[in-house]
């Protein structure tokens, strides 16, 4: 029982059941009937991982809200659900498993590495990848897509709305604390070319990897050596509260300011708003906004467990609302048909909803809403346990993203 | 010269310190695994969901008096405990098996049930009345691995237990598969943000060393952890029920013919693996995020560290955790992106070289 080989076994089969974590979530099989009178969405997004509570069940609660909102008129709407797990492979699998069973679009896709898979495989099986929950601005940039439409937000857009902030306030040196994927090397670089821009510098960065990292303290004392002004956190989520607990612990925040350059209501609360006050940050929904973000609040807290939305899924609404207008003024005989026509006559459309207001689809397949600065509230100011943020400035759509010849997307050059 | 390959002194300091602690949290991970391998040779996969429900204990704890799925959550937690006390109560009044299991049967359903009425049922009230501020993190630290062992006990008797004459791979799979579905239910009821939870008060603030500034807590972390390895090699290595356990692993069946319970030794070593997962998940508590996800991360790099140290090598594991610890942190200097995979690379060296680990008896 206790020989080498019996051990070496055992140890395969110890390695075998990790790696098999990965194999548990299956899509969602309906029957095979293809009703030609039925729109088929499918919420692709994270229901295990670190990003669950910003995406996750309430993606598709969001989702689900649309198609309600949207109403019978004249074609049958059927809503999907799978786990991506956070990884490019299984997402890559789910989506091409559902392409082929004849769901017209993707819904949500957070992570920017799965992301990019998925926008390969809507190209070139020409169906619609309606992404939300996705940070890279390469989406509608380098590998800008006809395929694709990118609602919620991006990399460039926290960038310059909180690292200029933070540079006006005197912050010209920078280090930044990374995850090493698609997502964080494209937040620190769009922040560093706002910094540098601006007439700051980067002193240094620390690639943490990711998923898998639960103890930043090293990093964070190399930031602490550096002697920047600022530390600037490019991850999100778990990864950023757990830095800047640590941040707090190693007493970096009396000498360095921090910046959490992705951060949203859920880990502000994660965080607790004692650790929070005064952190500055950027999103393009807030619950808390303006009478129609808090009717869709009142609408949609009894279906998402009683809890407001968070920017990625008022993205899910959003999108999914102005995607069945289309597809309802196209026909759906049209709409069915072709990805790349459909998208197009999205971004031909005027987009106007509860979460984000009026905008519009860029050609390279961009969003346009404004961006707003909120900065964390004290305990004091914060009068329920939602009540979280102030609003200190608001960017229009039209500066709040990258101009569009500058993001050298194929699309636009044509 | 103050610089080391371009490295700063103070700085290679303050990263190799930083690397004890978190070796504190491996060692004291991987001795619960050592131990529970040693004796009932099965590798324990829900060590990281034990972990994390110390965790969650803690904060359950912390907040009776504000939270209605602490109160309930903890209710539920204390059932295990309720079980096990009142099973020992019946064996007292020395009612029949077939009787003890079907009353053990009725008390955790209604005991469910009641945890399931509006406000959380009487338990659950009760718990929120006795403690409105919750209890602190001493307390944690006290009541985390009892409720955490007791549950661990119980998985022991009603399913573990079950497979020791099979293959021990059937225990690996077993007890991979509870790890998982303890991992979705927290995940249910908590999501996966996590939960806020304060240093203690008494352990907050920092002492600046020169070379880098070092929280309190965190060096409690060490001396905690320090304490409680070298408090189990003791036991194991110095006592007479440590010589019993000893002999137990070598030949069970030759233990028991000298009128020692064996199969209660084995549950209770079980209870005290588990109980050393929950403690180091109270102490995690405080400095990471307390989420469902929090131990999986952790595990996969401990179960290196066995690996390493020599399956079920007491010693090994205490000795190998801190170090690794340490050639992490150095890693996350030198080349960070490749701090997570650097423990797997040494996992595989040792295990081409030295197939039954380094402290290991091939």
């Amino acid at each position: 029982m206790t020989n080498g080989t019996g051990r070496r076994g055992l140890l395969a089969m110890a390695g075998a059941a990790g790696i098999g974590t990965g194999i548990g979530g299956r899509p969602w099989r309906s029957a095979r009937a293809q009703a030609a009178n039925t729109i088929r969405l499918g919420v692709i997004t994270d229901m295990s991982g670190l990003y669950r509570d910003s995406v996750g069940p309430g993606s598709v609660a969001l989702t689900q809200q649309a198609v309600q909102e949207f109403g019978n008129r004249g074609f049958q709407i059927e809503v999907l659900q799978a786990d991506h797990q956070n990884r490019p492979d299984v997402g890559a699998n789910l989506v091409r498993q559902w392409f082929d069973q004849g769901v017209d679009a993707v819904v949500d896709v957070p992570t920017s590495s799965v992301a990019l898979a998925v926008n390969q495989i809507a190209r070139e099986k020409n169906r619609i990848h309606l992404n939300s929950g996705a940070a890279t601005s390469d989406l509608t940039g380098s590998q800008c897509s006809p395929n694709t439409v990118h609602w919620t937000y991006d990399t460039y857009m926290l960038a310059k709305s909180t690292a200029a902030a933070v540079v006006r306030q005197g912050g010209d040196s920078w280090f930044f604390i990374t995850a090493d994927y698609a997502f964080g090397h494209a937040l620190e670089r769009d922040t560093t070319a706002f910094v540098r821009g601006m007439g700051g510098r980067v002193l240094g960065t620390a690639r943490t990897p990711f998923p898998g990292t639960t103890d930043f303290s090293a990093f964070l004392l190399q930031a602490q050596a550096s002697r920047a002004k600022v530390l600037g956190f490019a991850n999100a989520s778990t990864d950023t509260v757990n830095c800047i607990k640590g941040a707090r612990e190693f007493g970096l925040h009396r000498s360095m300011r921090l910046a959490a350059l992705l951060m949203d209501v859920v880990a502000v609360r994660a965080l607790g708003i004692e650790a929070g006050q005064g952190l500055l940050l950027t999103e393009s929904f807030y619950w808390d906004l303006n009478d129609r973000t808090r009717a869709l609040t009142a609408r949609v807290r009894a279906r998402n467990q009683d809890r407001p939305p968070a920017m990625v899924q008022a993205g899910c609404y959003g999108v999914t609302l102005h995607y069945l207008k289309t597809v309802a003024e196209m026909g759906i005989a049209a709409a069915k048909a072709g990805g790349v026509e459909t998208v197009n006559r999205m971004k031909a459309l005027p987009c106007d909803d509860d979460a984000f207001g009026a905008g519009y689809i860029r050609a390279d397949g961009r969003k346009i809403h404004p961006g707003y600065l909120f900065q964390v509230k004290s305990p004091e100011e914060s009068t329920s346990p939602w009540d979280v943020y102030k609003l200190v400035t608001t960017t229009p759509g039209d500066d709040a993203f990258r101009p569009l010849n500058e993001g050298g997307c194929a699309l636009v050059r044509s | 010269m103050d610089e080391i390959f371009g490295i700063p002194i103070p700085l290679l300091f303050g990263q190799l310190l930083l690397g004890l602690i978190n070796g504190a949290f491996y060692a004291m991970l991987s001795l619960g695994l050592a131990i529970i391998f040693g004796l009932l040779n099965i590798i324990n996969f829900t060590h990281g969901a034990q972990f994390m429900m110390g965790a969650f204990v803690a904060w359950m704890l912390l907040s009776l008096g504000s939270a209605d799925a602490a109160r309930i959550g903890l209710a539920l937690l204390l059932l295990p405990l309720v079980v096990l006390l009142l099973d020992w109560l019946w064996l007292k009044l020395r009612l029949a098996q077939p009787i003890r299991l079907g009353l053990g049967v009725f008390v955790s359903a209604a005991w469910i049930a009641a945890c399931f009425l509006e406000n959380g049922g009487p338990v659950a009230r009760a718990l929120g009345a006795m403690f409105p501020n919750g209890l602190s993190y001493w307390w944690a630290l006290l009541i985390g691995p009892i409720v955490v062992g007791a549950s661990g006990v119980l998985l022991e008797r009603l399913m573990i237990a079950q497979l020791y004459k099979l293959d021990h791979l059937y225990g690996l799979l077993l007890t991979f598969g509870v790890g998982l579905i303890i991992e979705g239910i927290f995940r249910n009821e908590f999501g996966s943000s996590g939960l806020p939870y304060r240093i203690p008060p008494e352990l907050s603030g920092a002492w600046d060393l020169g070379f880098m500034f070092m929280p309190v807590y965190r060096g409690w972390v060490v001396l905690a952890a320090l304490i409680l390895c070298l408090a189990t090699w003791l036991v194991i290595e110095k006592t007479r029920l440590g010589a019993y356990l000893r002999a137990a692993t070598e030949r069970a069946e030759l233990v028991q013919a000298f009128g020692i319970n064996v199969p209660l030794m084995i549950t209770l070593t079980y209870g005290a693996g588990v109980a050393l997962a929950a403690v180091g998940g109270v102490l995690a508590a405080p400095i990471y995020s307390v989420n469902p996800q929090m131990g999986v991360n952790l595990i996969i790099v401990v179960f290196a560290v066995v690996v390493i140290g020599g399956m079920g090598s007491i010693l090994g594991s205490i000795l190998v955790g801190f170090g690794l610890g340490v050639v992490e942190g150095l890693t996350k200097v030198f080349w960070p992106e490749a701090s997570a995979t650097v423990i797997f690379v040494i996992m595989a060296i040792v295990l081409l070289t030295r197939p039954a680990g380094l402290f290991g008896r091939a």
